[in-house]
């Protein structure tokens, strides 16, 4: 296929499946070839995997995960965006939050974890804090510089038109960001699936990354680890695949690029 | 004896906008330019005026303090007898195309200052717009799928569905191919004709000036002034080979220190 082509449906499935079958062939091989005892190969993995279907688990574990990440996400972007949409409209309140924003936010949500710990015991809720923090910044930060780049065009537009401050936020301002939150949701959403299996680790004792530090500590059952390892990456991806989904709604198709 | 009427009935065309001494001064890095030098304007209600001058004279300056998007650092503008303090929607800013809004479909745009009426209301503005700037078939469509020329008769049709007294162009035309441009400018002067509103036209084409308005305002370098004010005494639809038309282009020509030939 040449770069120019337009890849052929077929094409569009079969290239990837291919490069993953590649994959999966030389880790079996290299498996096999090193005689390790620990390391599964993909065989192990999968009847594994099996075992974890059969035993019912990996179901609950499964919605165990998503059901924290929603709860997080969905209490972040609810108090995100109308904080960023306030901190880029009144620039002068951006101003005095702005570097605590700035300065929170590099700030591993991994770090959070000890303090989640005190403040929420081991549970559910200090891991739902967690994809919370995790999720909040980068929501915030990307509604607020959206509203920024409002090109000032159209808010002078909602002016002339009689528009009151509100329903300018609302009708020109909140529109016009739109493009920028779904990328800030995006990016929360990646790093939100990122920290539930590593707040998993530690505070609850359910959910895929307790599968993956579970396996291990209960008899090094390492098929165990890299099933759920490959669990997370194809919901990761399932996940980014679903929110890439929204940016071809036609009301924010503008804001990104498409090829077609 | 009664002395023959000769005089015009005065009250026959109202003034519809008056500008007074406008100045106006930039500061930036501590560097003031005067960009507007004594500025008086008269427009008459109905009238189709442009403001011509080279990029950069300050017109659109000018429009915008016309329109109450700037105060002037000093004289004053009135429409209808009151000082003009801010945008109002009976008078409508239509900038280049790029001021649609891009997440409205085209029905969407027009609807957008309509927020006032009643859904039926609302229906028949709609419905009447998109014919009159030739948009049927294309209500459900997003600016992203139309052509520079659709989406600037889109942003008119928005301005127009309000019902306004007065339109501000900012070089409406200026990002469209010239054939595209020509076209616009008979849709202009067809809707203008059916609505008769008041223009002001902020251009730097000689020519278009010459084609479209009652009168040229052509303006000096910076800082701008008035420099002459140009009737255009041709009954539209204009010749653009007529006589009359190119001596009064080639006298704006020659105001703006430009000879004709190249």
């Amino acid at each position: 296929m040449s770069a120019l082509a337009q890849p052929r449906k077929w094409e569009k499935l079969f290239w990837p499946l291919l490069t993953a079958s590649v994959l999966l062939v030389v880790w079996h091989a290299s498996v096999n070839y090193s005689g390790s005892k620990v390391f599964p190969s993909p065989t192990d993995v999968q009847r594994g995997m099996a075992e974890l279907v059969r035993k019912g688990v990996l179901l609950n574990y499964i919605m165990d995960s998503l059901g924290r990440v929603a709860a997080g996400y969905l209490i972040a972007l609810a108090l995100a965006i109308p904080i960023g949409l306030l901190l880029g409209w009144y620039p002068s309140a951006a101003q005095v939050v702005n570097p605590v924003i700035q300065m929170m936010r590099p700030i591993s949500p991994i770090a959070w974890i000890p303090v989640s710990i005190i403040w929420f015991g081991v549970g559910n809720t200090a891991a739902v804090f967690l994809i919370f923090l995790a999720s909040f910044f980068p929501i915030v930060v990307a509604t607020m510089n959206g509203v920024r780049n409002v090109p000032s065009m159209f808010r002078r537009a909602g002016r002339n038109f009689g528009l009151s401050p509100v329903a300018l936020l609302a009708r020109v301002v909140f529109p016009a960001t739109l493009p920028s939150i779904l990328v800030g949701l995006r990016i929360a959403l990646g790093i939100a699936w990122l920290v539930v299996v590593a707040a998993e680790m530690i505070a609850v004792n359910s959910g895929l990354g307790y599968l993956v530090i579970d396996s291990r500590n209960s008899g090094k059952r390492y098929d165990l680890v890299v099933a759920a390892m490959i669990l997370i990456g194809v919901i990761g991806l399932a996940l980014d695949i679903g929110i890439r989904r929204l940016e071809r709604l036609k009301s924010v198709r503008w804001g990104f690029r498409h090829e077609s | 004896m009664a002395q023959p009427v000769l005089q015009m009935p005065q009250t026959a065309v109202s003034t519809k906008l008056r500008a007074r001494g406008i100045n106006m001064t930039f500061k930036r890095d501590g560097v003031s330019t005067n960009v507007l030098n004594n500025v008086d304007l008269e427009v008459r209600d109905g009238e189709f005026v442009c403001l011509l001058g080279p990029s950069g004279c300050g017109k659109s300056t000018l429009l915008n303090i016309l329109a109450g998007f700037l105060s002037p650092s000093s004289g004053e503008v009135k429409i209808d007898g009151f000082a003009v303090t801010g945008p109002y929607p009976r008078r409508i800013f239509v900038f280049q195309e790029r001021g649609v809004f891009p997440w409205l479909s085209v029905e969407g745009n027009i609807e957008f200052g309509l927020f006032k009426l009643s859904k039926e209301e609302r229906r028949s503005r709609i419905a009447h717009y998109v014919k009159l700037v030739g948009l049927q078939g294309f209500e459900k469509a997003y600016p992203g799928e139309l052509s520079g020329g659709m989406k600037q008769r889109l942003e008119v049709a928005r301005a127009l569905a309000v019902k306004p007294d007065m339109l501000y162009l900012d070089e409406p035309f200026g990002a469209l191919d010239s054939i595209t441009r020509l076209i616009m400018r008979g849709e202009l002067l067809r809707i203008w004709e059916a609505e008769r509103k008041t223009i002001i036209f902020v251009t730097h084409d000689i020519e278009e000036s010459v084609q479209l308005a009652d009168r040229v305002v052509v303006m000096s370098a910076r800082p701008a002034r008035i420099q002459k004010i140009v009737d255009i005494d041709i009954p539209h639809p204009r010749d653009i080979s007529d006589p009359r038309y190119l001596k009064l282009r080639d006298g704006i020509f020659e105001e703006i220190g430009l000879a004709h030939k190249i």
